[in-house]
């Protein structure tokens, strides 16, 4: 090999890796700026932060609970609407579909991805909201008053909603994930299960039982969108910093209390605890989507960058 | 054992002499039933995405105009439209793809071609996890490194925070796409004596060129609809801007503006201006369709 090649080669591979770190370098920036920039309040309210109730900006008190639980409500509503809708469309899609009818029913599938998060919003503000006022709340509240999570005041802005738009947010992403896992399994299993004398359905439980580990990582990556979502969400829930388990009742994200807050935070103290609110976020995204690609890569073998 | 023997009998009976027509009638009826409910769960979904288009499509037209398309944003009730939004919408989804479409594209090449050590499989991991953090982090991120240093929100910190969502995307797709091309291809142009830059470069990236610019193009349709990271990074302008260092306004942000806005004549704009960037991400959708179908 003559010297030419080789420089070329080191010069060439030194540059793709300094492109390749850019990743890192910006991941570990990220972490570095809000850790730091999250100090003041760190200092301030210390782990209480975390557990306290009182979000007061103009007396400058600040706890993140009712943010963190606004998250965890509105998420949980979402996975349990969604995670049964997206198991039946990706069943029905490499289970039982014939091909040429399903190559059309995914492309629809993933252009309710494509649609963007703001559009969702809208169309929330405007469709959803009153139909969760008009009907589902009243129905609900109707037949199953009792149950105090389907009480609370029936604006059609709420928690509830935000719980219904992120459904229909993540059930493309749950869909193709789940997809993807059932169609790893191989068809050998399937036809063992048919020639045994399995009906259809009775085949497909043995693939979803086969399939469990990489259908839990897609659950979980439904999860971590949907915590992370940020617009929709925003327009639709009603932006009150209140705990309460009725799901009717507006409540506050983290990721919407930074949309709504954050541009208007000039007190270092408020613009401290958005950023830790925001360092909150950022690391139980990061933990919940590695823990997805943990499960769902273990079983598939792909990465899920096709997906987003 | 009677017993036993009389159960195996009646096992047999139950499967051998039947044949397929009379599998037991409960386990038949719960099939067609879960076949149904799987098919329920397929109708509704495409029911939503349907009703979901067709809103948009229904209240949009009805309030598009050639003046929407053209004019800047008035106070309400003197009309005004999204020409500069769409401009700058336009502007920084360009901007964001001459940042980040390279750099993502090296990264990729990286992680296909010399990405199998413990250097390569970390960036792999992190660029996934990266793809789901939530890009409102990314807003906040590019606020406190680019907006508060250079004193004002701009275009071009838009357009950085846009080329930060793109990088893990584009760079795993790019990955991926390359490690199709067969390696007989690198083997014949080694043989031939071209250095190992030279067979990435002439040889590899080539063959891979459509798959890499269908995931391109997938990675700038999706920017194209954030709003969250343009929040506080290019905030928003009321007139026409050429300069990307001052505030630019998008048609994201002009959406969520007009449809969190009290006026009705506000919320009418939000829709036109929807029907428009869906528009615009629709054909992007499309072009891809086509070039991913040329391709097989």
């Amino acid at each position: 090999m003559s010297q030419i090649n080789n420089t070329g080669d080191a010069v060439f591979r030194t540059i793709l890796i300094l492109a390749a770190s850019l990743i890192l370098l910006i991941v570990v920036a990220i972490i570095v700026m809000m850790i730091s920039n999250s100090m003041p309040t760190i200092r301030e309210f210390g782990f209480g932060f975390l557990t306290s109730s009182e979000w007061n900006p103009s007396a400058r008190v600040f706890g993140a609970l009712p943010f963190i639980y606004g998250t965890l409500a509105t998420s949980f509503i979402a996975v349990f609407i969604s995670v049964p809708v997206s198991l039946g469309v990706a069943i029905f899609l490499t289970e039982q579909a014939p091909i040429r009818l399903a190559r059309p029913i995914v492309f629809m599938v993933e252009l309710l991805a494509a649609i963007p998060s703001v559009v969702y919003g809208l169309w929330g503000i405007f469709v959803l909201a009153p139909f969760v006022r008009e009907y589902l709340g009243w129905f609900l509240q109707t037949y199953f008053g009792w149950i105090p999570l389907f009480q609370g005041r029936l604006t059609g802005i709420g928690m509830m909603t935000g719980g219904i738009i992120l459904a229909i947010m993540i059930t493309p992403i749950i869909t193709a994930v789940v997809r993807d896992v059932l169609e790893a399994v191989p068809v050998n299993q399937r036809e063992a299960a048919l020639a045994l004398g399995a009906t259809k359905w009775e085949t497909t439980r043995i693939v979803l039982s086969n399939a469990a580990t990489g259908i839990a990582g897609a659950v979980v990556l439904g999860l971590g969108r949907a915590i992370g979502e940020t617009m929709a969400v925003t327009m639709v829930i009603g932006n009150v910093p209140q705990i309460t388990a009725k799901l009717f009742e507006p409540g506050y994200t983290i990721a919407s209390v930074l949309a709504a807050n954050f541009a208007e935070a000039r007190d270092p103290l408020y613009f401290s605890a958005l950023i830790e609110i925001g360092l909150i976020l950022f690391l139980v995204t990061f933990i919940v989507n590695a823990a997805a690609k943990l499960l769902v890569v273990g079983v598939t073998g792909k990465g899920m960058t096709q997906n987003t | 054992m009677q017993n036993e023997i009389n159960q195996k009998h009646t096992l047999l009976e139950n499967t051998g002499n039947t044949g397929i027509q009379h599998v037991g009638k409960r386990r038949q009826l719960i099939n067609t039933l879960m076949t149904g409910l799987t098919a329920a769960c397929t109708f509704l979904t495409i029911a939503l995405l349907l009703m979901i288009l067709g809103y948009i499509l229904v209240r949009g037209a009805s309030s598009i105009s050639l003046q929407f398309l053209i004019d800047t944003p008035k106070p309400v009730g003197e009309g005004g439209g999204i020409g500069n939004a769409i401009l700058g919408s336009l502007m920084m989804t360009a901007a964001a793809s001459i940042i980040g479409l390279p750099i993502s594209i090296l990264a990729g090449v990286y992680l296909a071609e010399y990405g199998n050590g413990w250097f390569g499989r970390t960036v792999r991991f992190v660029a996934d996890t990266m793809t789901g953090i939530p890009s409102i982090i990314v807003g906040i991120f590019v606020f406190t490194v680019f907006v508060l240093p250079m004193g004002r929100q701009s275009g071009l910190a838009g357009a950085v925070a846009l080329a930060i969502i793109m990088l893990p995307i584009v760079a795993r797709t790019t990955e991926e796409m390359i490690r199709l091309v067969p390696n007989s291809m690198r083997e014949g142009a080694l043989a031939l004596g071209a250095p190992n830059w030279r067979v990435t470069w002439d040889i590899v990236l080539p063959a891979a060129k459509s798959g890499i610019a269908t995931g391109a193009m997938l990675a700038v349709a999706r920017v194209t609809g954030e709003t969250a990271p343009l929040l506080f990074t290019a905030l928003n302008s009321r007139f026409y801007n050429l300069y990307m260092d001052q505030p630019m306004a998008s048609l994201t942000v002009q959406i969520y503006n007009y449809a969190t806005g009290p006026f009705e004549v506000e919320w009418k704009m939000a829709w036109a201006a929807t029907l428009i960037l869906m528009l615009l991400i629709l054909v992007i959708n499309v072009i891809v369709r086509y070039l991913t179908r040329k391709r097989f």
